[in-house]
């Protein structure tokens, strides 16, 4: 029999129908692989198949399309009784009362929650390396970095701890680690998939989506999170206004698709091995029979400095909650009053990246400093939004690396967070512009992989979705987790501080 | 020495009458045990995000339509942002540059903005005082926490605290009208800031003003607004100057304390709320607020004013409360054309509400207005009375002894009149001889009436009062007596 480890999401869900596989046998499986995971990857694990319904009272129908396919779920998803701690202190331990919208409806659809993923504290890194439950390795080479912020959804995928993995992307954060990872990572259109419970880091940016190991798992995944708008969040705006719904991708040749390629985005930053192999990925499209061309996007080179105030901006609102009066870990501060109770439950809970940036969002909002910085920031937006539609008269789909680099050392760049910032500067624009775009892994440079960045205008997954397919039918990148599988690296920071389930 | 004015402007918080709360589904119950009407949303979790109440913003659009204001096209929202345990997301939503309403007016006082937006939670502050200063603990009440709020701003044209209370009176009274709120002082459906300052009388320019937050009842609004004038003009008169900070008032020992000054102030870093992106005020919406505007008090008034000659006063009675407003037409229905409006008007506001309040000591705060609709007094029967007493079948003493009777047990005038024989002495033909008895019965009286001084023609209707067991007319007697003597 297949070793239901080497199954995609499709086939694993056509397997389970057929009753080639049980429920039990796939959930196992990745349970076992998952239990003894040396990356970090998951924050917590569910124990049985039971356990990772995470709330609901019984599996749905085996009729279900996703019916049995174990999913890793990224931290900051609220599910009713499971552990959700956006990988902070400050919300460790905390079982939420409800279930987020997107996972409830892949729960509609028959998925089950395998357990939650490891990554950047409430979202906020590019290395997985802010979390309170220690840093994330990645797959590839156990001392390199699997990218951030969903770092451990990307990392499980790949190292076939999971079939896919859900993620959220605020500034790049499904993408960017599905590059460094060597997996595919969708970020939707802004309001496509429901915010309801997932723990926010900025409003207006955060986006769920699939990490997964082939397209069309992908599709299939974003299918069952999308959907009507949901009624719980304002923002959302679903898949419901569009004439189609999503089909899983077939398309073989690109025969009449225009690909952009804006200048300003590779600049200096980008390595030479990755230059290589995104170059080589457009050759191939080409030969599938796209027509290839340069576009300006003129004001994307500020996305970086207009994302850096908007998102802490947003956050610095965002965590004011966590204050330890209702919920999560409050500092024991003997006789002290209410000041000290803030101020010692946030100094205690939040790590320094968390601090950080509500320090520099709290400065941006400030009376005084708010036309300079948030008001300037969002003038910024609005062009690069322009830019994005002017950019789309023109060409389909907008190619560019997803990550300047390959994965990075472990440690390298915690001490320069500017550094840290850059390695965003190719998929910030996209989450300012609010358009959908994915990362398909294009190749190898330095034995890690290269991932290509699609994107499109709003709402045009499907297009998006179809091309990825075509190319990774060409680029033969081989995702099977068997390949990477081996010893850990000796030095690699030990995994630390998962929960119990 | 130099007079000084006070310039006044109020910002008052209505809670509206929603059925839920602004941005999730949580029923709002007033006394309910705290903390039984939360939700995830409300509590402010993790992942949670706002969906707003279009009641509430309905209910907004008509005050703003009573006021005559201008209504946002689109709804906008902002995060206020501040940390106390009273504010579970450690910001408010409220609005900010873009209100639901701009402008408007009420009565003599312009508005400058009514803005919509969610309560905070009730804190309870365990210790002597009740208040946060002194307390050895404090607990929170969810339950008011995310209640739809309309904050209505004045212009700074208020000159004294009986103005204010008494526009105060006339807000309430409308809004209670517009059925937008419960408009409860003392469980803080209605309540009141006053923003104070003071400047020598002819002087245009503000001088520095003064926050008095919270006062939860009419007496409290005029004493608070009095004894903040005096402290600002005795501080001026002393050389020394206003500093602007936020004031609360105790109405038990009549002394101002400060709760924060400006350097203390918050800055609220006000930005757009990101979880609701701006809409547009859809337009069935609009026109049912517009549509749901009944006629209000002041409409009322000049309407009872002009259209039916009631004088000033008797006209704002009756339409600053309804329920005397909608009795009165309904006894000018029951009584029909050539019914004396203006002495139906006089019976419901002075001798009806008298008796009807006297029978419910309960209310003293006079919280809850005395609804005559609810009396055994019903519309014919008060028109019938009055209809008596305008044609002298009964004199006005016989009618309040009839009114005794309907309040206490119901019934028709006539009927009363007809079992305690208190019909008037007819006609001058039937009273002429009791009045000629009267005068020979007192000389000194009648000599004194020549001269020309009437005062001692009070001797006279009382014997004829005794007389007649107190059914004649003093009019009539009076005429009669002139027509006797000749003067």
């Amino acid at each position: 029999m297949t070793d239901p480890i080497s199954l995609s999401v499709v086939e694993a869900a056509s397997a389970l129908r057929r009753g080639d596989l049980s429920q039990d046998e796939l959930f196992t499986a990745y349970r076992d692989r998952a239990a003894a995971d040396d990356t970090n990857s998951f924050t917590w694990l569910a124990d049985d198949l039971q356990a990772g319904l995470g709330g609901r009272d019984a599996a749905p129908g085996t009729d279900r399309p996703l019916a049995g396919v174990p999913l890793a779920v990224k931290d900051l998803f609220c599910v009713t009784g499971v552990p959700t701690a956006s990988a902070s202190n400050l919300l460790r331990g905390y079982r939420p009362p409800y279930t987020a919208t997107a996972i409830d409806r892949l729960q509609h659809e028959g998925a089950t929650i395998l357990g939650k993923t490891n990554q950047d504290e409430f979202a906020m890194g590019s290395s997985n390396e802010n979390s309170a439950f220690g840093p994330v390795l990645n797959p590839w080479d156990r001392t390199k970095v699997p990218g951030g912020s969903s770092g451990g959804s990307a990392a499980a995928v790949a190292a076939g701890l999971a079939p896919a993995a859900i993620g959220t992307d605020t500034g790049g954060s499904v993408r960017q680690p599905a590059a460094l990872c060597g997996v595919v990572g969708l970020k939707p259109t802004y309001g496509t998939v429901s915010r309801y419970g997932m723990i926010a880091f900025a409003s207006s940016l955060d986006q769920a989506g699939p990490i997964t190991r082939n397209v069309a798992d992908a599709a299939v995944l974003f299918r069952a999170m999308t959907g009507p708008a949901d009624r719980n969040d304002m923002t959302s705006i679903g898949w419901a206004g569009q004439a189609a719904g999503i089909e899983v991708p077939s398309a073989e040749r690109l025969d009449g698709v225009r690909i952009g390629v804006p200048t300003e985005l590779l600049g200096e930053g980008v390595e030479p091995g990755v230059r290589a192999s995104f170059d080589a990925a457009l050759a191939r499209a080409e030969e599938l029979g796209a027509t290839v061309v340069p576009i300006d996007l003129p004001h994307a080179r500020h996305a970086l400095s207009a994302y850096y105030l908007l998102a802490p901006a947003e956050a610095s609102s965002n965590l004011a909650r966590f204050d330890g009066v209702r919920y999560g870990n409050r500092a024991d501060i003997g006789d002290g009053g209410l000041v000290e109770l803030y101020t010692r439950t946030r100094h205690d809970g939040f790590g320094p990246e968390v601090k950080r940036r509500i320090m520099l969002g709290t400065y941006a909002l400030s009376s005084g400093f708010y036309d300079a910085y948030y008001r300037r920031a969002q003038q910024t937006r609005t062009k690069i939004v322009e830019d994005f539609a002017a950019a789309h008269r023109d060409v389909d789909l907008i190619a560019t690396p997803t990550s300047p680099t390959v994965a990075w050392g472990l440690g390298e760049r915690t001490d320069d967070p500017v550094a840290m910032y850059q390695a965003d500067v190719t998929t910030l624009p996209q989450s300012l512009a609010g358009v959908p775009a994915i990362s398909i892994p294009c190749g190898l440079s330095d034995g890690l992989p290269v991932g290509l960045q699609l994107s499109g205008a709003a709402f045009s997954e499907q297009r998006i979705l179809d091309a990825a397919h075509a190319l990774e039918q060409v680029l033969g990148f081989d995702a099977s987790p068997a390949r990477r599988r081996g010893p850990a690296a000796p030095d690699a920071p030990a995994a630390t501080g998962k929960d119990a389930a | 020495m130099t007079a000084y004015e006070p310039v006044i402007g109020l910002e008052i918080h209505v809670q509206l009458a929603t059925r839920t709360k602004m941005f999730c589904g949580c029923e709002l119950v007033f006394g309910d045990p705290p903390n039984t009407h939360t939700c995830p949303v409300c509590l402010g979790m993790p992942g949670t995000l706002p969906v707003v109440n279009a009641e509430a913003i309905r209910l907004g659009l008509m005050i703003g339509a009573a006021f005559g204001g201008e209504l946002a096209q689109r709804l906008v929202f902002h995060r206020k942002s501040y940390f106390y345990p009273d504010l579970p997301k450690g910001y408010q939503i409220s609005q900010f540059d873009e209100p639901l309403v701009s402008g408007g007016r009420l009565g003599d006082v312009g508005l400058e903005r009514v803005h919509v937006e969610e309560d905070a939670a009730k804190l309870t502050h365990a210790g002597a005082t009740g208040r946060i200063g002194g307390s050895t603990s404090s607990v929170v009440d969810y339950n008011r926490g995310g209640t739809p709020l309309a904050e209505i701003v004045t212009l700074p044209e208020i000159r004294s605290a009986e103005q204010a209370s008494s526009w105060l009176r006339l807000l309430r009274e409308t809004l209670r009208q517009l059925g937008v709120s419960d408009v409860n002082m003392e469980e803080g459906s209605l309540r009141c800031d006053a923003n104070i300052s003071i400047r020598p009388v002819g002087e245009t320019t503000l001088g520095t003003k003064t926050e008095l937050k919270n006062m939860n009842s009419f007496r409290f609004i005029e004493q608070g607004i009095n004894a903040e004038v005096a402290r600002q003009t005795a501080l001026v008169q002393a050389g020394e100057r206003v500093q602007q900070e936020t004031l609360h008032f105790d109405p038990r020992t009549g002394s101002i304390t400060s709760l924060r000054s400006k350097e203390g102030s918050h800055d609220y870093r006000y930005f757009p709320e990101p979880d609701m992106p701006p809409v547009a005020v859809p337009d069935e919406l609009l026109q049912s607020a517009l549509s749901s505007v009944p006629e209000l008090p002041l409409e009322r008034a000049e309407r009872f004013r002009t259209e039916l000659g009631l004088h000033e006063e008797s006209a704002r009675l009756l339409a600053f409360r309804r329920a005397l407003g909608d009795y009165f037409e309904e006894t000018l229905q029951a009584g029909g054309a050539g019914t004396d409006k203006q002495q139906v008007a006089n019976w419901i506001g002075n001798d009806l509400v008298r008796r009807l309040e006297a029978q419910r000591k309960d209310d003293e705060a006079g919280e809850t207005d005395t609804d005559p609709a609810q009396s055994k007094v019903t519309p014919a029967a008060l028109a019938e009375l009055v209809a008596l007493v305008v044609a002298k079948k009964i004199n006005r003493k016989a009618g309040e002894q009839v009114l005794d009777v309907l309040v206490a047990e119901g019934g028709r005038p006539q009927a009363v009149v007809e079992a305690k024989g208190l019909a008037a002495v007819g006609g001058a033909d039937e009273l002429r001889p009791v009045v000629q008895a009267a005068l020979d019965a007192n000389p000194d009286v009648v000599e004194k009436l020549r001269t020309g001084n009437m005062k001692p023609i009070g001797a006279i209707v009382g014997a004829v009062m005794k007389e007649t067991k107190g059914r004649a007319d003093g009019g009539e007697v009076t005429r009669i007596t002139r027509e006797i003597l000749g003067l």
